[in-house]
C-alpha cells in the first residue's frame, strides 16, 4: 500500500515541475493530466485495500471531470492562441485592461 | 511486486518524457506510453473497468484532443513555436519547491499508522482473480456499484459533460463561419426558387 501512495506522490510532483517549468500551455496542460492520474492511482489502490467499490467509481468521476477539463482547457488555448505568433503562456495578455 | 517495480519504472519514465520533451508532440506520445502503464497498474490493482476506461477515454479522446490542437495551432500562418525558453531561469526554484513538497509527502508517509484493510465493506465481494464473476473490480460489481449506491455521483457526470460541451462551443465555435454559411445557404436557396419560377413560365 504505502508504495502506492509513495509512486502517486512522486507522480504528482513529476506534474508540479511540469506546470511551474514549461511555459507551452499544451504541455501544461499534459502535466496537469499527469496530476489527475497520480489522485486516480490512489483512489484505486485505496479501494483495492479494503475492498470497497467507492474508490474505482470516484476514479471514474475523475476521468470524466479530467476529459471535461482537458476540453474546456483546449478551447482556451486554441481561442488565445489562434493569432499568436508564439505558442507562450506569458504572450497571453488578451485579458489584460 | 515485479509488475508494479517495472510498471512504476515505465510511470516515472514517461512522465519525465511528458515535461521534459521539447516538441509537444512527443509529450503527447510519452502520455500515451504513460496511459498503457497506468492502465496495467489498473489491472493489477483488479480494477479492469477503469484499465478500459483508461485506455478509452485518455489515449482515445483526450489525447487525440491534444494532437488535433498541435495540428490547429501549427497550421496557421504563425509557424508552431514554443517560444523563447525560459527553462534555466525557473527550473532551480522549481525543482526546490516540488523537492521540499514531495519530501513532507514522503517524510508524512513514513511516520504514518500502517493501513490496516478491515472486513470488506461490500456485501458478497471478495479478492479473487480478475475478471472472474462476483470478484471485487470485476465490471459486473462496478456497473451494479455505478447505477445503486452512486447513481446520483453518475448522473452528475452526465451534467458536466453538457457544461463542457456547451463551454467548449461557446468558447471555440466560430458564430462568424456559421453566419456566412448560412448567406450562403440563403443566395443558393433564393437561386433554385427563381431557377424553378423561370422553368415553369
Amino acid at each position: 500500500m504505502t508504495q502506492y501512495v509513495a509512486l502517486s506522490a512522486v507522480l504528482f510532483f513529476i506534474g508540479v515541475v511540469g506546470v511551474m517549468l514549461r511555459r507551452n500551455p499544451l504541455v501544461m496542460l499534459m502535466s496537469i493530466e499527469l496530476m489527475w492520474n497520480a489522485a486516480n492511482i490512489l483512489f484505486v489502490a485505496f479501494a483495492r485495500t479494503w475492498l470497497n467499490d467507492a474508490g474505482q467509481v470516484f476514479a471514474f468521476l475523475v476521468i470524466t471531470v479530467a476529459a471535461a477539463e482537458a476540453a474546456i482547457g483546449l478551447a482556451i488555448v486554441v481561442v488565445v492562441f489562434r493569432d499568436a505568433r508564439h505558442v507562450d503562456v506569458d504572450e497571453a495578455r488578451i485579458l489584460k485592461g | 511486486m515485479i509488475a508494479f517495480a517495472s510498471l512504476s519504472i515505465v510511470l516515472v519514465a514517461s512522465a519525465l518524457w511528458t515535461i521534459a520533451a521539447r516538441k509537444p508532440v512527443y509529450s503527447v506520445v510519452a502520455l500515451l506510453v504513460h496511459f498503457a502503464a497506468l492502465a496495467g497498474l489498473y489491472l493489477t490493482l483488479g480494477a479492469e473497468f477503469l484499465a478500459v476506461i483508461q485506455i478509452i477515454v485518455y489515449s482515445g479522446a483526450i489525447l487525440m484532443l491534444f494532437l488535433f490542437v498541435i495540428a490547429l495551432l501549427s497550421s496557421g500562418v504563425a509557424p508552431f513555436s514554443v517560444g523563447p525558453d525560459r527553462m534555466p531561469k525557473a527550473a532551480l526554484p522549481a525543482t526546490v519547491i516540488a523537492v521540499i513538497g514531495l519530501g513532507l509527502l514522503l517524510a508524512g508517509l513514513l511516520h504514518a499508522p500502517p493501513p490496516s484493510p478491515a472486513a470488506p465493506a461490500v456485501a458478497g465481494v471478495a479478492a479473487g482473480p480478475v475478471g472472474a464473476p462476483g470478484v471485487f473490480g470485476s465490471v459486473a460489481e462496478i456497473g451494479r456499484a455505478l447505477f445503486t449506491t452512486y447513481l446520483l455521483p453518475f448522473e452528475i457526470t452526465a451534467f458536466i459533460l453538457v457544461v463542457a460541451i456547451v463551454g467548449v462551443l461557446a468558447l471555440a465555435g466560430d458564430a462568424g463561419t456559421a453566419r456566412g454559411t448560412l448567406r450562403r445557404a440563403e443566395r443558393v436557396r433564393r437561386a433554385a426558387r427563381e431557377a424553378i419560377m423561370r422553368g415553369g413560365e
